[in-house]
């Protein structure tokens, strides 16, 4: 069956089964604007030069048909983050959080269904931040995905609690037997003076293709500390299309690093919305790609109060076939006085098919504001390259080095240190060089 | 050890050195001078390997091989070491990680195993002291803020720890009061052995104060023109590069 057609079918299927929900209307009015709009094309300014329809001409198993059971305790091994052993572990298979593979370590931390989260005391929270990344990503992927929103997992973290253990999400497409179309949904709300580190990864079993469209939405409270890592580095058949949005809505601190390593098509949109003041977020990614992988970054940071802090340093190595696509944008609004937003974008090319396309863009509406922007693309720097060379370095060694030196300063960004030392390992194999 | 004939090299079509003939023996010091624009930094490049340079004529013997058909990292782990006129910073990469890579490279070109932490540590430490080099320095982004003594220092360094059959010390003195010349100098000097050999091209005399050479060229428009002892360079410094360049249009 078509893939649309595949999603109409499911959509009907699930709002029966749902009977009167809370999200119902919300669910509607989603997938009335994923008919409407449709699939984004090229022809879509934010969509340019990623062309994500070519995915939809496949066909999939859609998430509720292959539900968590088939996959065991020992398929996720391999999918395992280094300190796991004392880590939360979220498990979401096609989509879909798995509680029976799952880990709660901490008690700070409340893991439920969006649906079972509109019954009681996060009723509130659950009805008036769900669905918030729209009034940004107005695609129809986000659309599409919101359509389906009552099955997604609501996330709390208490009040006060400094979460020890880490939250490690693992989004595993089981495409062992068919092509999964996956589209996980998790609104997270840290609460008041709490702080937490999330790292999440995502792996595809098996040989068939899969197609991730995850939403992320995170409200952040007063005095709140959020660290959320990403790790793209799923087979070469694989895409995903992932909204992060981020709501400081108390003054807060966010750090979020966003690795993009191996996919097919990846489009990463990370939004942050700095709406209270003396609010600072840092924003980080690295991308290394090679084959015929394409990864878009569309990141937004909307200052929206004043005295807010924001850095944002994006840096990339494309080899192959790559393709790498940087969209930076920048608002501060009227009444964000004093704020400081720095941006910068940096790219290497390393083979003559390798492409880049890069656009920061500030919109500034007051008139105290520190606001900074660019980029660059370039090669290796010949005159570094051979001074390696002349120390008797290999050339192969000499690219691994600078190449090294380049994400270094993105890596050390990554503050939890076994998930910094497994990024760092996968860059090194990579390059095929290890540096000890 | 090192034999030029006849060298030829170009750069975009450009002819700069125009047929230089060298020798150098293991445990002398050869000093090259000359006016800006001679060739003086080519020639080092070219005998380190550097491809933008393109050699139409003439050959480079490096203890009986043919150096011509040796990569950059062939030359150095033949036991050729290039201290760059301007040494390059690379953020992110410190210089320990840099000079390890580099030691454990030309070790197996060699076909030696790699050196093990210990080993490293020690010859490291041993080599500081040598060249009057901080710890601090050198767990820092290689060369990344170092001033300009500190930027030569570590090139001394890297040639304490490679130690090479053949330093060619590109312009070492340029841009170095004399306190830093002299403790640059110092680490050149407790390097020499009878085994080694230095090539040291500046245009001032100053240099050869402190590391005293057994032979003095004078390179002009891409030639040797005129090889003395010591005694040339202060000719030199006292009537400049004019009465050369006179010698020389007169010849022809």
């Amino acid at each position: 069956m078509n893939t649309i057609d595949l999603i109409k079918e499911k959509y009907q299927q699930s709002q029966s089964n749902n009977g009167s929900s809370l999200l119902t209307s919300l669910e509607q009015d989603a997938f009335q604007t994923f008919t409407t709009v449709g699939i984004p094309t090229v022809k879509h300014e934010e969509w340019k030069y990623t062309r994500i329809s070519g995915v939809f001409n496949k066909e999939y198993a859609f998430n509720p048909e292959s539900l968590p059971g088939n996959v065991t305790a020992s398929d996720l091994d391999p999918v395992r983050l280094p300190g796991h052993a004392e880590a939360n572990e979220l498990v979401f298979i096609n989509g879909l959080y798995a509680p029976s593979l799952s880990t709660l370590r901490s008690s700070s931390l409340t893991v439920l269904s969006l649906e079972e989260a509109t019954k009681g005391e996060f009723r509130d929270t659950v009805l008036q931040q769900l669905g918030q990344s729209s009034r940004y990503i107005k695609d129809g992927l986000n659309a599409l995905n919101t359509a389906f929103a009552a099955e997604g997992v609501f996330i709390h973290v208490k009040k006060g609690k400094i979460v020890e253990h880490p939250v490690y999400i693992y989004q595993v497409s089981d495409a062992r037997s068919a092509n999964i179309l996956a589209q996980p949904r998790t609104l997270i709300h840290v609460s008041e003076n709490a702080q937490v580190i999330f790292a999440e990864t995502y792996a595809t079993l098996g040989l068939q293709e899969s197609f991730t469209n995850q939403v992320t939405e995170v409200v952040v409270e007063q005095a709140a500390v959020v660290e959320y890592y990403k790790i793209q580095n799923d087979t070469a058949v694989c895409s995903q299309v992932g909204t992060t949005h981020i709501r400081q809505v108390g003054k807060s601190l966010v750090n979020t690093v966003t690795v993009s390593l191996n996919g097919a098509v990846v489009r990463n949109n990370l939004n942050i919305a700095m709406e209270a003041e003396h609010s600072e977020s840092h924003f980080y990614g690295l991308y290394f790609l090679k084959g015929d992988t394409l990864v878009d970054n569309h990141t937004v940071v909307d200052n929206v109060k004043p005295h807010c802090e924001s850095n944002e340093l994006y840096k990339g190595v494309i080899d192959d076939n790559g393709t790498a696509i940087f969209n930076g944008k920048i608002f501060v609004q009227k009444d964000a006085q004093k704020t400081n937003a720095f941006q910068s974008n940096k790219n290497i090319l390393l083979s003559d098919n390798a492409t880049v396309n890069t656009k920061p863009q500030l919109e500034i509406f007051a008139d105290d504001v520190k606001c900074s922007h660019g980029c660059t693309v370039g090669q290796l720097d010949e005159e570094a390259f051979f001074y390696l060379r002349s120390r008797g370095i290999s050339e192969k060694a000499a690219k691994s080095l600078l190449v090294h030196a380049f994400a270094i300063d993105i890596l050390e960004h990554i503050k939890p240190e076994p998930i910094r030392q497994y990024v760092d390992q996968l860059i090194s194999e990579r390059l095929e060089f290890n540096f000890e | 050890m090192l034999s030029i004939r006849n060298l030829h090299a170009n750069i975009d079509g450009k002819e700069i050195l125009r047929g230089i003939n060298l020798d150098i023996k293991a445990g002398e010091v050869h000093a090259i001078m000359g006016p800006n624009g001679s060739g003086k930094s080519t020639l080092s490049a070219v005998i380190a390997g550097r491809e933008d340079y393109e050699v139409t004529e003439g050959e480079i013997e490096f203890m009986g091989k043919n150096l011509m058909d040796f990569s950059p990292e062939e030359r150095a782990g033949e036991g050729i070491f290039l201290s760059f006129q301007y040494p390059i910073e690379i953020p992110g990469l410190t210089t320990t990680n840099f000079i390890k890579t580099a030691v454990n490279e030309i070790r197996k070109y060699r076909g030696q195993e790699p050196m093990d932490a210990v080993q490293f540590l020690k010859k490291m430490k041993e080599k500081m002291t040598l060249v009057n080099i901080d710890q601090s320095l050198l767990s820092r982004s290689l060369n990344e803020g170092f001033s300009g003594g500190e930027k030569k220092r570590n090139e001394i360094f890297q040639m304490a720890m490679l130690e090479p059959r053949l330093a060619i010390l590109d312009e070492t003195d340029s841009g170095l009061d004399i306190d830093a010349i002299r403790i640059v100098a110092n680490g050149v000097n407790k390097l020499r052995t009878k085994d080694n050999a230095v090539l040291l091209v500046t245009h001032y005399q100053r240099l050869l104060d402190y590391i005293i050479p057994d032979f003095v060229h004078v390179l002009y428009k891409g030639r040797i023109v005129k090889s003395g002892t010591k005694e040339l360079a202060y000719e030199l410094e006292e009537k400049g590069y004019d009465f050369i360049k006179a010698e020389v249009e007169q010849g022809a």
